[in-house]
């Protein structure tokens, strides 16, 4: 039928409708609320990276390099108060090795624990008991860190130090366990146990569901042939699960890099590089910014808000490594 | 007439009482050890015991498998034990931090907390004066505050991920997860930098929590975008083929059907940043009265008082700082529950 007589017969056979996978106005609308709604993570992200480098600018370009290379923190001023630009000096290079020092503490104690448990709950806890500990980790993980940092200082504290002397007497033929003078309260090591009871229950519940993901038939065909849960476990939930685990420990990596209320309790933040783990004295960027904020003067705010960029920086790429480490995970195993 | 031998039902997966009995003199042998050995030698404290029977457990399971049903159960027994080690290793600082909270924070409690503010006392000032009120309601309008900002951009972007699958999906989840990731102290000294200094040049609840829903954004995103994933496809074509526009179907099906799981988003935000210090710190201060305007000057929060109370030091500041701190794990607690209940109702339906 043509469509002249169509329209000739108009008023008698309703017009044929229109057929159009074209969205009407309401769900374009709709669309484009939403779409913006979902840009506001990178909106904000992106904010923050420019006003955080917009601050710290000035301090950047005069420090340069220096700024992550060296450990002079120190801020110049002439005999009127005002700061003098050539002799003032910021470098966050004792901080950025502490930082790394009590996420790697961190690290090297949570994953070994948190895979062990993450196992424990997918293939050996009873059914009711492993509703309740999967409840009990995830709460841990909502805990604020002022709780963590508050613990440490008054339960964990003494009990690391002991933990801490018995290591440095039997291993202190170690350099990184090396103390002197011997002060072992509010070491890096400390702070890096507290780091690491704050993302045991991260890595735990991403290795978790990772593992959970294992196909069926690939564990039960290792049973049928003869495995016992450890060799099923070792030959098909491992290989299957190691990068997931990887990506759920840089996802605790970035969370132990950027924490600043607990590192701050427990810590003694001394400005200097230190490799020995047991000594009482560190550093950690974060906590660095929140000791220096309360007498900072206009330009040492810019350094701090650097200081920032540089935290922010560091752990959008561990994030970004996280990402890319879980993405590849899966299928893999024998 | 034959005579049918009746087989007595086997459950050959079950341990017999013969078993039963060995693993139990294992446990007991284990213990009797750790006992012996902490007393001969120079170790002492509860891990030395921990260790001595965590290593004569193995050692005895070892062996005692290794006699009765070989090399790879044995094994498969040491893989056991040490698995077991890990979850206790696990848990054991939570139990821990539960127990030391109510233990220490106990004594601070009595009803004044609730109904009066530290306007008049100072944190020194014996435990049953003065209260948490400025501390609560400064903690309570920061959250509301947060609670309006990124609830709608969290939903918005779980709904982008989830209904609309847009080509940007992939760097979405990604930015998403990266902004869990930044550390609460650069979303103070963003907002330090962004608002503060040009703006509002001063301590004020509002830029807390600017700060605060940077924080909770990724966390409402995230647990909403789950929920909505669990919503069968069923629902959304139904809505379609009754002639809704995508929008229609959205509004009127998806979310109606998400509606408590969405509610559970954004309560584990809000337990994710009800404690949350170091913005507090950089960004609201923190006044000794009731403050019940965002806009103008330094708020209380449970946080700060927490943060204050400890760094002062004495007795009494520092029992008051785990009374304190017994209610902010008190009311993560709650919202924790809660949560979990109404996400349990949602799929046990």
């Amino acid at each position: 039928m043509s469509h002249a007589v169509l329209s000739a017969a108009e008023g008698a056979i309703p017009a044929k409708r229109e057929i159009t996978t074209k969205p009407r106005f309401s769900d374009r609308v709709f669309r484009a609320v939403v779409s913006s709604g979902a840009l506001s993570s990178l909106i904000i992200l992106g904010l923050i990276f420019f006003f955080l480098a917009f601050q710290g600018y000035s301090v950047l370009r005069s420090q340069g390099l220096h700024f992550i290379t060296s450990s002079n923190w120190q801020v110049v001023t002439d005999t009127a108060g005002n700061v003098d630009p050539k002799h003032t000096q910021f470098g966050i290079a004792a901080m950025l090795i502490g930082t790394f020092l009590c996420s790697l503490i961190a690290i090297i104690v949570a994953i070994p624990v948190s895979v062990l448990a993450a196992l424990f709950l997918n293939f050996y806890a009873p059914p009711v008991f492993k509703k309740i500990m999967v409840a009990v980790v995830d709460l841990m993980a909502a805990f604020p860190s002022i709780l963590f940092g508050l613990w440490g200082f008054f339960v964990l504290m003494p009990s690391a130090e002991y933990w801490a002397k018995l290591i440095h007497h039997f291993f202190g033929f170690i350099p990184v366990f090396q103390v002197d003078p011997p002060i072992f309260t509010r070491s890096p090591f400390v702070a890096g146990l507290v780091l690491a009871v704050m993302i045991i229950p991260i890595i735990t519940s991403v290795s978790r569901e990772v593992f959970s993901q294992t196909p069926l038939d690939r564990i039960q065909a290792a049973y049928a042939l003869g495995a016992t849960r450890w060799s099923m476990i070792r030959a098909v939930v491992l290989p299957y699960g190691r990068s997931g685990v990887v990506g759920g420990a840089m996802l605790g990596l970035g969370r132990a890099l950027g924490e600043t209320v607990a590192v701050y309790t427990v810590l003694n933040i001394v400005y200097q590089v230190n490799w020995h783990v047991l000594l009482g004295a560190g550093g950690n960027v974060a906590s660095m910014i929140l000791l220096k904020f309360g007498e900072a003067g206009p330009q040492e705010i810019k350094a701090l808000m650097a200081a920032g960029l540089v935290l922010f920086l560091l752990t959008l790429l561990v994030n970004l490594g996280a990402d890319l480490v879980v993405r590849r995970s899966g299928g893999k195993g024998r | 007439m034959t005579t049918a031998a009746m087989v007595k039902p086997s459950k050959p997966w079950q341990a017999s009482p013969r078993q039963r009995f060995n693993s139990a003199l294992v446990y007991i042998a284990a213990i009797v050890a750790s006992y012996v050995i902490v007393a001969i030698t120079p170790m002492k404290g509860k891990l030395a015991y921990a260790f001595v029977f965590f290593v004569a457990f193995i050692v005895f399971d070892f062996t005692l498998n290794l006699f009765s049903r070989g090399f790879p159960v044995a094994k498969d027994a040491i893989a056991r034990a040490i698995v077991a080690a890990g979850i206790c290793v696990a848990v054991f600082p939570i139990l821990s931090i539960i127990a030391t909270v109510i233990i220490r924070g106990y004594h601070g409690l009595h009803i004044g907390l609730f109904t009066h503010d530290m306007a008049l006392n100072s944190v020194t000032d014996p435990v049953n004066q003065g209260g948490l009120l400025h501390a609560l309601t400064g903690t309570a309008i920061l959250v509301l505050v947060a609670l309006i900002l990124s609830v709608p951009l969290g939903i918005l972007t779980a709904i982008y991920m989830t209904e609309i699958r847009g080509r940007f999906m992939k760097p979405i989840k990604f930015l998403v997860q990266a902004m869990s990731g930044v550390p609460s102290i650069v979303a103070g000294l963003f907002i330090l930098s962004a608002v503060v200094y040009p703006i509002t040049k001063g301590y004020s609840g509002f830029v807390g929590s600017l700060a605060l829903s940077i924080l909770m954004i990724p966390t409402v995103a995230r647990t909403s975008e789950e929920v909505l994933l669990l919503i069968p496809n069923d629902l959304r074509e139904a809505g379609v083929a009754l002639g809704g526009t995508h929008w229609r179907t959205v509004a009127m099906v998806v979310v109606p059907a998400a509606r408590s799981g969405l509610v559970t988003a954004m309560i584990l935000g809000v337990a994710r940043i009800a404690g949350e210090t170091a913005p507090i710190l950089l960004l609201t201060g923190g006044g000794d009265k009731v403050n019940g305007d965002p806009f103008h000057g330094p708020m209380g929060s449970l946080p700060f008082y927490i943060w204050k109370s400890y760094s002062v030091g004495t007795p009494e500041s520092i029992t008051r700082a785990w009374a304190a701190i017994l209610v902010l794990l008190a009311i993560v607690l709650v919202l924790f529950v809660s949560a979990r209940l109404l996400s349990e109702r949602r799929s046990s339906k």
